[in-house]
């Protein structure tokens, strides 16, 4: 089947081609013939192209994501009194089995006549849904070829109409995009909500406690399901910190060394070397935090006499702190190398040294740029997921010390949403809750770290 | 306080003539890379006199300026010969430290570089990386004293918290001019202090340099021929990389011996 998908794909571009060709050769005969056209033949054969190809594929697009509400809402209607007298939710139960039957998914026998009925229409319904849907596709590619093929003139202006046809699928891209941030807002919003309609945001925002098991049966025990968010806030915040202190001096000080010390040559090396610390996937350093660091922490800890837990902030944050040197380093270079060597020249003709010019005139000029740059990467270090899920462990604790084993919000993110859950559980819901808290302290703290970075560069520019 | 400066307002310019030289270049000879920017210049720079250095651009006299303060050392791949020598000590001795060099011989830019600080810290800056004041009443009377040097202190004496940005570009060029005297330096060198800013901050600036003239030896570099002619007592020509006259003002700008000199001063090329 998608197999024929393709190849119906593939003769809409084909006709497209056609149009192409047929739209330029046109205009090429035009010219031969003498006449001034507005466009070159090239557009001619765009024109044809985009109007055979565009409205048929977007079609094809949109049947496909409303083909199987379409024969669902159908096959509801067509459903014998028996099934449809059923309760919402075990209509919806039936649907599922009857779709299934009809994928081969479950075994039919068993299943009663109306069910089996069902399953036959449901299929007759998926046929004709689909052969509907090609059907029109491919009248709108033959169409649309046919209606640019009359439109053809020597006086049709075509390099308008294909830069007003590209100005519209530029401007229909950025509307998915814009469209897609809007929804998962809206949808992270809206069960948020469903979670906050369960669990009081009270309880959520400054309770103490996390343990997100709730009893899915009345005799349930040791699922008390409290969902106090604040362990962690606190942990995130916790291995947050600790990465920020790992990164900022580190990356701060490679970017002063680069910028303001290396010869050219030697900082072309360095700060490609220095980002590809940014190109390591996050699950990578997730293992070295787990295998590597966190057992020498835990070893140095030892030695001093120190009680570290297995799965220390202490692991995880210098890792991450690690990993996210190329954010503060690359951008504070960036920033650093923008002021304006006027300023350096003033500082040094002063006779200050070149520490001084930096320290003093330099880094303070740079300072919004560079304080955006540590508000970004703190941002990053928020919404990491991996290295925390593999180096930071579980445990909800409420703790300061970096030696004791924390957790975060993307780790529970991550902890309630794998294996089989039920939707419309609190537990399963406050998943919803935590992502959309995350959403906006790094939303939060990546508008500050914008403003600053324009108040910046209206300054030099 | 009775200094060396104040001997030297009323010296004559046969006893200049006899002092010696504040600095004195010989032989100096600059390279950028490959690219010879100067060819044996010697000159000499007196106390209490203005030398304005004129030629065409790409001609030299911004490098020369920045040998004397060896601003050319942060610029990579730049190589400079020759002997220049502030009160006889040689400025490019392994023993001289760039640092007491600059503080001074100050400079003041072609643009107004004003750092992104109030204006008092602005003036502050050379007074306090150089340790010169013990308290924060002489600072502030230093601070002071160099604002009025640099005719700014009228304007500015009520927002000395503001940003030196926030001056006007005239404003912010009599600020690096204050900045630069602050820190009290033998020579002053301004690479054409005037070619950002208006006609009228120009003539404010002319006159401030005639005044500090008394206490300071000034090399200025200037693509106006007019101020040159106002404001300096000697003026070097420079073309191609090479020192092509050196002489009175009114000498050159009159009765200038070669002929590239005479063209350029009338306006004939550059």
């Amino acid at each position: 089947m998608p197999m024929s998908a393709a190849l119906l794909v593939l003769a809409i571009l084909a006709l497209a081609a056609l149009g192409h060709w047929s739209g330029a050769r046109f205009a090429r005969r035009a010219r031969a013939a003498g006449q001034r056209l507005p466009a070159l033949p090239v557009y001619y054969g765009w024109y044809v192209a985009l109007w055979t190809g565009l409205p048929s594929l977007l079609l094809l697009v949109l049947w496909a994501a409303t083909q199987d509400w379409l024969v669902r809402q159908i096959l509801l209607a067509q459903l014998p009194p028996t099934l449809a007298a059923l309760p919402a939710d075990r209509l919806a139960l039936e649907l599922t089995h009857i779709r299934n039957i009809a994928y081969g998914l479950a075994p039919a026998q068993g299943a009663s006549p109306e069910v089996l009925a069902a399953v036959g229409e449901y299929l007759r319904l998926r046929g004709l849904a689909r052969m509907a849907g090609w059907g029109l596709a491919l009248s709108a590619a033959v169409g649309g070829l046919a209606f640019a093929a009359a439109q053809l003139s020597p006086r049709l202006r075509a390099r308008h109409a294909v830069e007003r046809l590209v100005l519209l699928v530029l401007l229909l891209c950025s509307v998915v995009a814009i469209l897609t941030t809007v929804g998962i807002v809206l949808s992270l919003i809206t069960e948020s909500l469903r979670f906050f309609a369960r669990v009081p945001a009270g309880e959520f925002f400054f309770g103490l406690t996390w343990s997100p098991q709730t009893a899915i049966r009345a005799e349930q025990v040791g699922a008390s399901g409290a969902f106090g968010a604040v362990p962690l806030f606190a942990g995130t915040l916790l291995i947050g910190v600790v990465a920020m202190l790992t990164c900022v001096p580190l990356g701060l000080m490679a970017a002063v060394w680069m910028s303001e010390y290396a010869p050219a040559r030697v900082r072309d090396i360095a700060k490609p070397a220095l980002e590809i610390l940014a190109g390591i996937p996050s699950v990578v350093y997730g293992f070295f935090a787990m295998l590597i660091v966190a057992p020498v922490v835990r070893d140095i800890g030892t030695a001093l006499g120190l009680e570290v837990a297995a799965q220390s902030a202490l692991a995880a944050g210098l890792v991450m702190g690690v990993m996210i040197i190329p954010n503060v380093s690359s951008l504070s270079d960036d920033v650093i190398r923008a002021v304006p060597m006027s300023l350096r020249e003033g500082s040094l003709s002063l006779g200050a040294t070149q520490a001084e010019t930096i320290t003093r005139v330099v880094l303070p000029a740079a300072l919004p740029g560079i304080v955006a740059a540590v508000i970004l990467a703190f941002s990053r270090a928020l919404g990491e997921t991996m290295i925390v899920v593999m180096a930071a462990g579980l445990a909800a604790n409420i703790t300061i010390n970096p030696l004791d084993a924390v957790t975060t919000v993307t780790v529970h993110i991550a902890m309630l949403l794998v294996g089989d859950q039920e939707f419309d559980s609190a537990k399963t819901l406050s998943a919803f809750a935590l992502g959309l808290v995350l959403f906006f302290a790094t939303l939060t703290l990546n508008l500050i770290a914008l403003h600053l970075a324009r108040r910046y560069r209206e300054r030099y520019d | 306080m009775v200094s060396t400066m104040d001997m030297h307002l009323p010296a004559t310019s046969a006893e200049q003539a006899v002092a010696p030289p504040l600095m004195q270049a010989r032989g100096v000879n600059v390279y950028y890379g490959q690219k010879q920017a100067l060819r044996d210049v010697s000159l000499d720079i007196r106390r209490g006199e203005v030398l304005a250095l004129i030629g065409p651009s790409g001609c030299g006299k911004s490098t020369f300026l920045r040998c004397l303060n060896r601003m050319n050392d942060i610029v990579e791949g730049a190589r400079v010969e020759g002997d220049i020598r502030l009160e006889g000590q040689d400025i490019y001795a392994p023993e001289m430290d760039v640092v007491l060099l600059r503080a001074r011989v100050g400079m003041v830019a072609q643009k107004p570089n004003p750092f992104p600080k109030s204006i008092y810290d602005n003036v502050a800056y050379g007074p306090r990386i150089h340790g010169l004041t013990s308290s924060r009443a002489e600072l502030d009377a230093l601070v002071e004293r160099s604002l009025r040097d640099a005719a700014l202190w009228d304007e500015v004496k009520d927002r000395l918290r503001e940003p030196g940005t926030s001056l006007s570009g005239g404003q912010q060029q009599r600020l690096c001019i204050a900045r630069a005297i602050a820190v009290s330096p033998d020579v002053l060198l301004m690479d054409e202090p005037c070619s950002a800013i208006d006609p009228i901050a120009t003539e404010r600036i002319e006159m401030l340099i005639e005044q500090l003239r008394q206490r300071y030896a000034i090399v200025i570099v200037t693509h106006n021929m007019q101020q040159a002619a106002r404001i300096s007592q000697r003026t070097a020509f420079f073309h191609l990389g090479e020192l092509v006259e050196l002489g009175p003002t009114h000498e050159i700008f009159t009765a200038a011996r070669s002929e590239k000199a005479r063209d350029y001063i009338s306006g004939r090329f550059g």
